[in-house]
């Protein structure tokens, strides 16, 4: 696990819910942590990660307004706002 | 990391672009937390890396080739052209998944996914683990997974023994790598390891609950949290395809000093054929220098000694026959456009099947279908077109005069 001197967890909002998770995770995880799919599919799935590296593109959500970002890639911050889509 | 700091330390003038916020790729990732040995590796060569005068540009992609010898890249903020005299592609590898039924339930992983998903902070520990597929990663997986304390219930390769039994005499040559794997098997000595065994389905509603193991005749269904599940790994051919560097095999046909058919275009680690940390490093050394004008004819018996494991790893994961009835009619084939392999009957090879049904058009274009097509269909995935990876529309719309320097 990666070391986070500062603080040991952080608040965001996953789709307007206010969430506690660990500091220093990705969004990925993040979401799974706190139940949540990543997005959901063309037919309706809900779908998490697969790859946990960039490639397989199902961990995609919109990250403080920026659309299909990917979640695995991408470190979680205090206060940022997650819509999954 | 090597091939930059190699280019370098011979006074060549380097830009390393890596899509990662930081160095080393996948095996490397949350490197503070990786094994004493790889620890140190890691932590030398980038210090090279920093002494060397390697200008380095991280969560930077190659997006497409505006011209010869130039690359557009996009960044989190910017995107920018930049040209090269010579250039070293080392962009790795990534898992070959196979579908069969539930593979798209949440909680379902690659074997390498889900330890990046745990070193990238997903809380393992006392939760039930299955790891199946094949190759020496699902028993590296698992080591991971163990010291972090997770449950696993069992490990499931697809190889028969026989299989793995000739494999490790053929290690017996290369002791480095049978103690690295008895290492592994140490580290997860109680967890049990079952050959000719794969997973056949998985249970659940929105997430993950239970899979279904075969084993030789019987199947049984084991409660799990969390399955890890790849069949080797695939090298990731999207910008050797792009710059038309010819590919054999599954993977870019290199000449001795790494260089492809491609003037000026080195290949370099898994994109000269799936085989690891060591190759990798050698193979990086060897392109870096020839780069430099300094062919490294010392270090070639080492690299073909790596290319000859490399061989050996392919032909223990080789996939059964079983695998190409595993995903049924409803099974998802294409994730990206939801397409079940009822729409692909018929099709006779990727490209009729991406016009009808948009398999492989979404937005991995192909990287995780085209693989399981392959085993599936026998259908090869040749053309590339750019942008290679998803981009802005303002990366793409500038002409190269206009973009900014780097």
């Amino acid at each position: 696990m990666r070391a986070c001197p500062n603080q040991p967890t952080i608040e965001l909002s996953i789709n307007g819910r206010c969430v506690v998770v660990p500091a220093c995770v990705t969004v990925a995880v993040a979401l799974l942590m706190s139940g949540d799919a990543c997005r959901v599919s063309v037919s309706g799935e809900k779908r998490g990660p697969l790859c946990g590296m960039g490639i397989c593109m199902e961990c995609c959500a919109t990250v403080n307004g920026t659309h299909h970002v990917r979640t695995c890639q991408l470190e979680a911050r205090a206060g940022m706002e997650i819509v999954i889509e | 990391m090597a091939a930059a700091s190699a280019a370098a330390e011979s006074g060549c003038s380097v830009a390393l672009l890596d899509d990662n916020a930081t160095s080393g790729g996948q095996i490397w990732r949350a490197a503070d937390s990786a094994s004493a040995s790889h620890a140190v590796t890691y932590s030398e060569l980038s210090r090279r890396l920093m002494h060397s005068g390697v200008e380095v540009h991280s969560r930077s992609c190659v997006v497409a080739q505006p011209a010869p010898g130039t690359l557009r890249v996009e960044s989190d903020r910017r995107c920018f052209d930049i040209e090269y005299k010579r250039l070293i592609l080392a962009t790795g590898a990534r898992e070959r998944f196979l579908p069969f039924p539930g593979w798209t339930l949440p909680g379902v992983m690659g074997a390498g996914g889900l330890q990046a998903m745990v070193k990238s902070g997903l809380a393992i520990a006392g939760k039930r683990v299955v790891i199946s597929g094949t190759g020496p990663l699902l028993l590296a997986v698992a080591s991971v997974l163990v010291k972090r304390g997770a449950r696993i219930e069992g490990i499931f390769e697809q190889a028969p023994m026989s299989r793995a039994i000739r494999f490790a005499f053929a290690l017996c040559s290369r002791p480095g790598k049978l103690f690295e794997g008895l290492n592994y098997r140490a580290a997860t000595i109680g967890v049990p390891y079952q050959f000719s065994s794969w997973v056949t389905q998985t249970h659940g509603d929105d997430h993950l609950h239970a899979v279904t193991v075969a084993s030789g005749r019987t199947k049984r269904e084991i409660p799990c949290d969390y399955l890890g599940c790849g069949y080797h790994l695939v090298p990731n051919l999207e910008i050797p395809q792009l710059l038309g560097c010819r590919i054999e095999r599954g993977h870019v046909s290199v000449d001795v000093t790494q260089s492809t058919s491609v003037e000026n275009v080195y290949c370099i680690g898994e994109l000269a054929g799936i085989g690891g940390l060591e190759k990798a490093l050698i193979e990086g050394q060897i392109a870096g220098l020839a780069a430099a004008g300094k062919p490294a004819v010392h270090l070639y018996a080492r690299r073909d000694r790596a290319v000859r494991f490399a061989r050996r790893l392919d032909a223990f994961c080789a996939l059964r026959s079983e695998f190409r009835d595993l995903a049924d009619g409803q099974t998802f084939i294409c994730r990206c456009e939801d397409v079940p392999r009822s729409a692909l009957a018929g099709m006779d090879s990727w490209r009729e099947a991406k016009l009808h049904t948009r398999c492989g058009m979404g937005p991995c274009q192909g990287r995780i279908c085209g693989a399981a097509a392959e085993v599936l269909f026998g259908w090869e995935n040749d053309s590339v077109r750019p942008p290679i990876t998803p981009a802005r529309v303002g990366t793409l719309a500038v002409s190269t005069t206009e973009t900014g320097a780097p």
